[in-house]
């Protein structure tokens, strides 16, 4: 992959583009990544993008722009992750600053709202369809212990509703404890 | 200054806002509500009705609402940079630690644990948009489901999005927009 000029702008006009279509929360900006980075482009491998989201997860700060600083860092350095946060900062300052001047009349507009109302259902459509692959890829794996975390850390998020950050440590440590210590334990008697 | 006023409190915000998304909220009312009175309580209201419609994060969508008001559109610019900053000198370090060491075979095994549970945080977010999408009103649990509630128009399109975006390599964004004008139809005009 050439740093070039051209390399830099397809950077910025990627976070750009998906910040710009980030709606209902910040984790809607993973699936639109995976497919971008990962599928599209293939400058980003599968695992290494969720690494980058759960180490952006544990950090402070908002998850859309945590993980386009790593993403932008791991692609080009500094420079890279500066490209990313402006790409990504930029559609909500622009969106908003337009916005402020007439808020009440876009916010009772009954085309705005219809028009959002239909997106919501093109949004969860995408997360559905990452999810489905990604779960896949996880059960694929035949590892009893990753489907195991994942059950769990779907039952504590949404039964629970334990703190997100808190279920990234958690899942860590018990990675960390599991696969360095019991099972080397375990192989080596 | 009244920059740098902005600066350090947006600073704060994005310094101390774990977990994203909503958790930053009781940060960002005690900032602009408590203790400086850049916004009233219906403007604050305000602020988080059009945050839910327009892309971006919440911290972002604030910093650029109470920076304009305060001091224009430089006002806007300092919040925001203000509210990345922290994250990312954080995320850098993080960054580099990880890149530095990621090969390390204790690394990859806390990271082998981590992974499955970002696939069920997505999930989870994925869970709750499909039920603001599915239900015509908020707060429905599994527990007081009705008929009436349903918005079926919602359920067919995202049975019918899904289906082309698993069967045709198509970009979501266009799947997003295609939705968006379906909705306009329907919702708008009957």
């Amino acid at each position: 992959m050439k740093k070039n000029i051209k390399f830099y702008w397809k950077l910025f006009l990627s976070t750009f583009t998906l910040s710009a279509f980030t709606f209902g929360g910040g984790y809607v900006i993973v699936p639109l990544m995976r497919k971008k980075f990962v599928e599209e482009l293939n400058w980003i491998e599968e695992e290494e993008m969720l690494n980058i989201v759960a180490i952006s997860q544990s950090a402070p700060g908002m998850i859309a722009v945590n993980t386009s600083i790593m993403t932008g860092y791991r692609l080009a350095g500094v420079f890279g992750a500066i490209i990313a946060t402006f790409g990504t900062v930029l559609p909500p300052l622009i969106i908003i600053t337009i916005i402020a001047g007439f808020y009440t009349a876009f916010k009772e507009n009954r085309i705005i709202n219809a028009l959002l109302l239909g997106m919501r259902a093109g949004v969860a459509a995408v997360i559905i369809d990452v999810i489905i692959k990604m779960a896949r890829n996880v059960i694929k794996t035949k590892n009893n212990i990753s489907i195991a975390i994942m059950v769990t850390a779907l039952i504590a998020a949404v039964v629970f509703d334990i703190n997100a950050a808190l279920i990234i440590i958690l899942s860590g440590v018990f990675g960390g404890f599991y696969y360095n210590i019991v099972k080397r334990t375990g192989e080596s008697q | 200054m009244i920059y740098l006023e902005i600066f350090l409190s947006f600073f704060q915000i994005g310094l101390f806002s774990f977990g994203g998304g909503y958790a930053a909220l009781p940060l960002i009312e005690a900032q602009v509500l408590e203790y400086h009175n850049w916004l009233t309580i219906e403007e604050f209201a305000d602020l988080l009705t059009i945050s839910q419609m327009t892309p971006g994060p919440i911290a972002i969508n604030a910093a650029t609402f109470v920076g304009t008001k305060v001091a224009g559109l430089p006002g806007a610019v300092i919040a925001t940079i203000g509210s990345v900053t922290p994250s990312f000198i954080i995320v850098l370090t993080l960054s580099y630690f990880y890149f530095r060491y990621k090969n390390l075979s204790s690394i990859q095994n806390i990271l082998k644990g981590l992974r499955p549970a970002v696939v069920s945080l997505i999930a989870s977010a994925g869970l709750s948009i499909l039920m603001l999408t599915v239900f015509k009103t908020e707060g429905i649990t599994l527990l007081n489901i009705k008929l009436s509630n349903i918005n079926f128009v919602a359920i067919i399109m995202v049975v019918i999005s899904v289906f082309i975006l698993r069967k045709f390599k198509i970009d979501p964004i266009k799947v997003m927009l295609g939705t968006g004008v379906l909705g306009v139809l329907v919702y708008g005009l009957f």
